[in-house]
């Protein structure tokens, strides 16, 4: 019987495996004079971009869509994998459609690829977004509001619009009409995954990095539509969470391994930028939507290791994640050499453990090719969790 | 920094150094029992007159692991961190500082460090900080406070970073230190100590450009690590710090007067053959045997970037009474590793020129991906900025398993032998072809062997 979201998933495949942003090349032709902007992990505020008419552009490295021959030139071999493959690309020219790139604050590797990127493609805008670890409005969310200025500053000194309140009040409705179709879309995982794997809600939720907000929106909203026709019962899987993708992306192939050893991904951090702020910007009466996007981001950011903190307590906001969506686990999934998830981990875990929540771990590379290992390991772990729960899982 | 272990002569103010430490760690050691409260800091951005001002005692978890690493301590202490669940890819500071944590905390003099009554999370220059103190927040039943330094992009300071870091002393850091201390700042003290340290600071740069002098007096890297000791823990803002330095200054005064060259872990180098600048930190475990490597060699660092991690003096900064907190605020945000790439870059350049540098050397840390990444294009675009060769060796800050000995001997060698052919050569000697693929440290299997 045919998949009624075959065509759409197809679609969103095919924007995601664009390497050469063919879709972007288009936009531009259509929009003479406005800037893509790239961006990479975790969290830039998008809307921000859209407002002052430049087109945000998801960058997640080249995953194992290319060899990487010059990118290993300029890094370590201790150094994770996305930089490597992101200046591979852009000497490639494969990201000649954009016209600057953002590094947001997630870790000391992107931070640092931001000043080779200066240097490397000294014609290009780059910049490094300070994102606020101090969640006092009129402290840190004042300075963010500064840096958000600034950036909107100097891309108008670029070509730009000038940032115009009414029309970033305009972005950010649309960013939220997208926040809530992406939260149907999880929901759906949740409820009913045999008609929405983590595999697909993965495509789905990347293709937006390539695609206007509205646009990004339709597509899951279409993929809804079809899934909800799907046909199709549960599967005994065991219901897991996985946690630490947040940056470099497993390959797809890794995701649909470990669907096929038994674990259902119910939630997860992949890109996890298009799910940064944990329900919809609220721009209150006669509020500066720029200090709305902040305030969303200080009192609604989710916790992630890029993230401080604060006075909250470690993992408590995972181990709430794996209640509210009932699952059974946890899987954590960090890229190679990423210190934000690896330095996180042990702490999460032992979060996991005092709460009785069993959990697994295993590392990746975005370019990495054989799945065998991690899928037996995933598979071990399913069936521990089945036939022993919490107990006999434990690590 | 650290006892000179096995060095022969010492410098009168290498025993000064040696008794102030060996003083603080005691003041550590009987902290709790005279009642001085303790905070845990780290040593870029740190505000140690802030803490001084309050009778509060600080502590440095890099400093514990950088003596751990001296000391040969590290490699167990890493080896229990990684047994309770922390990773081979990430900073072996904290694993060292995890792992001596859980085996007693056990200063560099042999008695206990005393616990934390306050984390003051310094974030600055380097994104593991924030997640060092949120693993020790967890090991120790006590508050943490944040200072988020913004990070200086463009290599200058904006009146909305420097405000952003006001905002959160005035705010947030004074009263939590003022709630620990169980007093107010006193705003004449926090002066006077600001005063103390621009006058150590003057001395201490003055020390550093005594390295333009032929031959050098001082070793700006092996030997620098000893002279930013007291500036970069404990010291900034005492009377004694300003005692020290004076007479580090003497010392070297009189160095450059006999013309001689600087003190090694063996004596006096007898003859300047290669005038170097190195960038990244040393490593730690094999200190003395790295140094040895240089000197034997008649190789002296004339100036390095690892000494400019707990402050960036040479550039003009000085702590300033008359504006205390944006002063603090100036030094936290210009940190060396809180620098974008190209402002480091300009401040390599500027040093081999200053120093006349016959060549520059990057020694990359596996830990420590604030000074690590980006290095490789560094060093290439120094070449081209600067016509003089540069040389790259990777190792480890306190990990002695990516310290291989032999491999980075004969890398210093080359490096060394190929200045001497181009300086046979005469000026314009090409500069050596870079080859795009290269083969870098050994990545540890799960048994941590190579």
């Amino acid at each position: 019987m045919n998949d009624p979201a075959a065509a759409v998933l197809e679609r969103a495949r095919a924007l995601v495996e664009d390497r050469k942003l063919s879709t972007v090349t288009r936009w531009k032709e259509s929009h003479p004079g406005a800037l893509a902007i790239g961006h990479m992990p975790v969290y830039v505020p998008r809307p921000l971009l859209e407002a002052i008419g430049c087109m945000p552009v998801a960058l997640f490295g080249g995953g194992d869509a290319i060899d990487i021959i010059r990118g290993d030139s300029y890094f370590q071999s201790y150094i994770c994998h996305i930089p490597r493959s992101t200046v591979e690309l852009a000497l490639l020219g494969d990201l000649s459609p954009i016209d600057g790139v953002l590094f947001p604050s997630i870790c000391d590797v992107i931070r640092n690829l931001g000043g080779m990127w200066r240097m490397l493609f000294p014609e290009k805008y780059a910049t490094y977004v300070d994102l606020p670890q101090s969640f006092e409005p009129d402290i840190g969310g004042a300075f963010y509001v500064l840096e958000m200025r600034r950036i909107a500053r100097e891309l108008a000194e670029r070509g730009a619009r000038p940032l115009d309140p009414a029309r970033l009040g305009e972005a950010i409705l649309r960013e939220n009409e997208r926040r809530a179709a992406i939260a149907e879309l999880d929901a759906l995982r949740r409820e009913a995954s045999w008609r929405c794997r983590a595999s697909e809600a993965y495509l789905l939720v990347r293709a937006g990095g390539v695609l206007e907000t509205r646009e990004h929106t339709a597509l899951i909203h279409e993929f809804l539509a079809c899934a909800r026709r799907r046909s199709g019962r549960p599967v005994d899987n065991v219901r897991v969470v996985l946690v630490g993708s947040f940056c470099e992306q497993p390959p797809l192939e890794l995701v649909r391994a470990l669907e096929k050893s038994g674990c259902e991904i119910i939630d997860d951090d992949f890109q996890l930028g298009m799910r940064m702020i944990d329900g919809p910007i609220e721009i209150a009466e006669g509020e500066d939507p720029l200090v709305a996007l902040s305030r969303a981001y200080l009192e609604k950011g989710r916790d992630t290791a890029s993230r401080y903190i604060g006075d909250l307590v470690k993992g408590a906001g995972l181990v709430r994640r794996v209640r509210e969506s009932q699952a059974d686990g946890v899987l954590f999934a960090a890229a190679s050499f990423c210190d934000p998830a690896l330095l996180d981990q042990p702490m999460l875990e032992a979060a996991l453990t005092k709460a009785g929540v069993p959990h697994t771990s295993f590392k990746f590379s975005e370019n990495m090719g054989q799945f065998s290992v991690i899928r037996e390991q995933a598979g071990a772990f399913s069936d521990a969790v089945k036939l022993w729960g919490a107990e006999g899982a434990a690590p | 920094m650290t006892e000179h272990a096995d060095a022969g002569a010492r410098d009168q103010s290498q025993l000064t150094q040696k008794r102030m430490l060996a003083e603080h760690f005691d003041a550590l050691a009987h902290a709790k029992e005279r009642g001085r409260k303790i905070v845990y800091t780290f040593v870029p951005g740190n505000v140690t007159e802030l803490l001084g001002a309050l009778d509060l005692l600080p502590v440095l978890p890099e400093i514990n692991a950088l003596q751990s690493g001296m000391r040969g301590r590290s490699v167990g202490y890493i080896a229990e961190a990684e047994k309770a669940g922390h990773s081979k890819d990430v900073c072996t500071y904290v694993k060292c500082d995890v792992g001596m944590l859980r085996s007693g905390n056990i200063g560099p003099t042999g008695q206990r460090l005393p616990e934390p009554d306050l984390l003051l999370l310094s974030y600055t220059g380097c994104f593991t900080f924030m997640k060092w103190f949120e693993i020790l927040k967890q090991e120790y039943d006590c508050p943490v406070v944040m200072l988020h330094v913004p990070y200086q992009t463009e290599g200058t300071i904006t009146p909305e970073m420097r405000a952003y870091v006001v905002s959160q002393l005035e705010r947030n850091v004074i009263p939590a230190l003022e709630k620990v201390a169980g007093r107010k700042l006193d705003m004449d003290e926090l002066a006077r100590r600001l005063d103390l340290s621009a006058r150590a600071e003057e001395d201490l740069v003055r020390v550093w450009e005594s390295a333009r002098h032929r031959p050098s007096p001082i070793d700006g890297y092996f030997g620098g690590v000893y002279y930013v000791g007291p500036i970069f823990s404990s010291f900034r803002g005492t009377e004694e710090a300003v005692r020290y330095y004076r007479e580090l200054r003497a010392e070297v005064d009189e160095r450059v007067r006999q013309k001689k060259g600087p003190m090694t872990p063996d004596g006096e180098v007898p003859e300047e053959k290669y005038r170097l600048v190195v960038e990244g930190p040393p490593n730690w475990t094999s200190f003395h045997d790295f140094w040895r490597m240089f000197s034997k060699e008649g190789a002296t660092v004339v100036s390095s970037t690892y000494t400019r991690v707990g402050g960036l003096y040479d550039t003009g900064f000085r702590h300033d009474a008359r504006r205390p907190l944006e002063s603090l605020a100036d030094y936290c945000l210009g940190c060396y590793t809180n620098l974008g790439l190209p402002a480091r870059l300009d401040l390599l350049e500027r040093y081999v020129k200053t120093y006349e540098a016959d060549g520059f050397l990057v020694n990359s840390v596996k830990s420590c991906n604030s000074f690590s990444v980006g290095q490789l294009l560094m060093l290439r675009k120094l070449e081209e900025r600067t016509g003089v060769p540069g040389g790259f060796i990777e190792s480890d800050l306190v990990d002695p398993r990516y310290f291989g000995k032999a491999n980075i001997e004969n890398r210093v060698q080359s490096f060394l032998q190929m200045l001497e052919t181009r300086r046979r050569l005469g000026p314009g000697a090409p500069l050596p072809e870079r080859k795009e693929a290269r083969r870098s440290l050994p990545v540890l299997d799960e048994r941590g062997l190579p």
